[in-house]
């Protein structure tokens, strides 16, 4: 996916206006946050287990190698087989050198991020793979050749009047007239059109939520039972996985597991969780033929043992983007790229580069309720602040935000200096203002009152207020 | 892809400012691995006897959209799989795993059951499988794969009824994994299926049966003795 990040201001702008979008985003905004704060207030342990999570991941991210080694050969023992790669190019060749192997036609997709960030179903249909993706929601942003804009609602951003029209559109041998106006009748003509893409697909490619380490597994979870029969009856199951998914023992998966779905979508657990680990068995009915793990690194060992490696222990459940005001008035297609939302913001420049990505730990106000929604406490708001400071000291924001921090940060260094500059500030914007109370534009705060006017001060600063207050009880006294 | 890997393991290596993990942390992580020490188990079922974690466990299995009915034995399974299908106005073809756990069932009890066991095609309306276990916890199913347990018994039919005994019930996944390293190698499949297939990807409606079964309907026979 060419990435947009770098327009992210026109692509938000557009994004408030278009009517559909913000109809989407009314219903995501008050959906996903109530029944997730539900979920935790039925679990009293919820806070213990985060930081349970936390020392999990921590621990894994300090002895990543020892676990990743033995992972594969766990893997291997079972009759399996991973697969190295450096970036989203040796994980494309890969995929592609599987399914050519076993003369795959059409291969079924499990939603899966790290699809995403390679960009594998571009890249198989380019070579002649036809690839389906087959979670209802992956399914329709597919067919409307769109990217996801969310990481675990891919169709969040849409009405259903849209979803309609596209099913109209691509699914031509089915009669015209039919009425398509309630979801579950949607759903139902999705369920009937991709079963036989499920019966008909050579391999199946499914994401991983985490890797065992102790047993050479992969675990998904899904709510529609897309991933189970992805893997299950075509002759091959390739998992795409980043290298940070894996954890010590079962035990260790469950307590994030615990985690995952009640910070997702409010579920006490997600309708399927899978274990898969390696190929059919010889006296299996039924399973893939071969299982391979493609492993991706592409930029993350980069982040161990730097200030963004608590990244690393993202699990991927969406909380920062369901709480998030800027991802709730613009979506995520705004921006530009595979991940949106808080963790997008972090995540997206270490993997395309601050150059391109820089817009987006701008777009933030550090409310703070990501980090305090994340279930594993990433301190997104630090990091941002972290990324817009590398901005800065790589001057590649705009002069007149950097002139003016320099002397914003001269000012307030010298705080004799800042005060008799704040009180001249307030005194002059207090005469000028005074008749109507406010302004309705300002030199230099166009981007506020562009939106709202700029109610005008008093005419005393605070520091000034307060130094006659002090004076005043130093009398009294 | 060998040079892939070795650069992969380098770069992992030089961040962390060290070589190999040395022999002090690898014994550590070593324990780790083979002792399967449990973290936090929530109080919700651990807490309870075991007839409390059957209670919990049929509530949870409710809350997200499973049916349940109790039977006081396996020979009342058959009767209660007719019930079942006539309410819902169900068709008596089945299509049953060739699981020796449920073979100890009378199935000839109710010849109007049609019952072909074996792997799961396209087109079963309905099926028939055991379980591994079931977590109190959430009302969680757990089933593995197997010779006599094909995992697409547990998606392909639209209907799928599980049956279910009171003492293959567990308090947390945990005890599940427990008994899962007790019973032999790791399985292909391990599936945890809690209530029947569901979306909300239109417009965050819940919609029952996206890919796998529309209807999870648990007949739970009450072996334990309390």
């Amino acid at each position: 996916m060419e990435p947009s990040s770098h327009a992210f201001k026109a692509n938000a702008h557009r994004a408030l206006g278009d009517a559909n979008l913000q109809r989407a985003m009314t219903m995501m905004r008050t959906g996903f946050p109530e029944k997730r704060a539900q979920a935790i207030a039925r679990l009293p342990e919820f806070d213990a287990l985060r930081d349970e999570g936390i020392a999990i991941k921590n621990h894994v991210l300090a002895h990543l190698d020892f676990y990743l080694e033995r992972f594969e050969q766990n893997v291997v023992a079972n009759g399996g087989k991973v697969h190295w790669c450096r970036n989203a190019e040796e994980a494309r060749q890969t995929v592609l050198g599987l399914c050519r192997a076993l003369d795959a036609k059409t291969v079924t997709k499990g939603k899966s991020m790290i699809g995403e960030e390679i960009a594998v179903n571009d890249f198989l249909e380019r070579n002649g793979i036809t690839p389906v993706e087959t979670d209802l929601g992956e399914y329709i942003v597919q067919i409307r050749h769109e990217p996801p804009s969310h990481i675990i609602a891919p169709a969040v951003h849409l009405v259903k009047e849209q979803v309609a029209e596209s099913f109209r559109a691509t699914h031509t041998d089915l009669p015209s007239d039919r009425v398509l106006e309630e979801p579950h009748v949607m759903t139902d003509e999705a369920r009937g059109v991709l079963r036989q893409k499920f019966l008909a697909a050579d391999v199946g490619i499914t994401g991983a939520n985490f890797l065992i380490a102790e047993t050479g597994s992969s675990i998904i979870v899904t709510n529609e039972g897309n991933g189970d029969l992805t893997q299950l009856l075509p002759k091959a199951h390739i998992v795409l996985a980043s290298l940070e998914k894996i954890v010590p023992t079962l035990e260790d998966a469950t307590t994030l597991l615990r985690l995952l779905a009640r910070s997702a979508t409010g579920q006490e657990f997600s309708t399927y969780t899978t274990v898969s680990t390696g190929p059919r068995r010889v006296s299996d009915l039924d399973g893939p033929g071969e299982y391979h793990v493609v492993i991706l690194d592409n930029g993350r060992s980069a982040l161990l043992g730097g200030e963004f490696q608590d990244m690393l222990r993202c699990i991927r459940c969406a909380a920062c983007l369901n709480h998030c005001p800027v991802y709730g008035a613009i979506g995520g297609h705004a921006y530009g790229w595979v991940y949106s939302g808080p963790m997008g913001a972090v995540l997206t420049p270490t993997l395309i580069g601050i150059e391109e990505a820089g817009n987006l730990p701008n777009a933030s106000t550090f409310c703070g309720r990501c980090e305090s929604v994340c279930p594993m406490r990433i301190p997104l708001p630090k990091m941002m602040r972290q990324w817009r400071e590398r901005e800065f000291s790589k001057r590649l924001s705009p002069a007149t935000q950097r002139w003016g921090l320099a002397l914003w940060a001269y000012a307030v260094q010298h705080p004799a200096l800042y005060r008799r500059l704040s009180a001249l500030a307030a005194r002059v914007l207090g005469l000028f203002g005074k008749a109507r109370g406010r302004f309705r534009s300002l030199p230099l705060a166009g981007g506020w009152t562009d939106m709202r006017d700029m109610p005008a001060p008093q005419g005393k600063s605070f520091m000034t207020l307060w130094a006659e207050r002090q004076r005043k009880v130093g009398r009294a006294s | 892809m060998s040079e892939a890997r070795a650069q992969i393991f380098g770069d992992i290596r030089a961040r962390l400012g060290r070589g190999r993990v040395n022999e002090g942390a690898r014994r550590e992580a070593e324990e780790r691995l083979a002792a399967h020490r449990r973290n936090l188990v929530p109080a919700r079922a651990a807490s309870l006897d075991h007839a409390g974690q059957v209670a919990l466990f049929v509530a949870e299995a409710q809350a997200v959209d499973a049916t349940i009915v109790r039977v006081a034995s396996a020979a009342d399974v058959p009767g209660a799989i007719a019930d079942f299908l006539t309410r819902q106005n169900l068709p008596a073809q089945l299509v049953m795993t060739p699981d020796p756990k449920l073979d100890a069932i009378p199935w000839d009890t109710r010849p109007m059951l049609e019952l072909r066991r074996g792997r799961a095609e396209d087109g079963d309306a309905a099926g028939i499988t055991g379980a591994f276990a079931a977590i109190a916890e959430t009302g969680t199913l757990m089933l593995i794969s197997g010779a006599g347990t094909p995992t697409r018994n547990n998606f392909l039919p639209d209907t799928h009824i599980v049956v279910l005994r009171a003492s293959e019930i567990v308090a947390c996944y945990e005890d599940g994994w427990d008994r899962l390293r007790a019973a032999g190698p790791m399985p292909r499949t391990v599936n945890f299926i809690t209530g029947p297939s569901r979306t909300g990807d239109i417009e965050q409606r819940l919609v029952l049966g996206a890919h796998g079964p529309r209807r999870l309907h648990i007949v739970l026979i009450d072996d334990a003795g309390g």
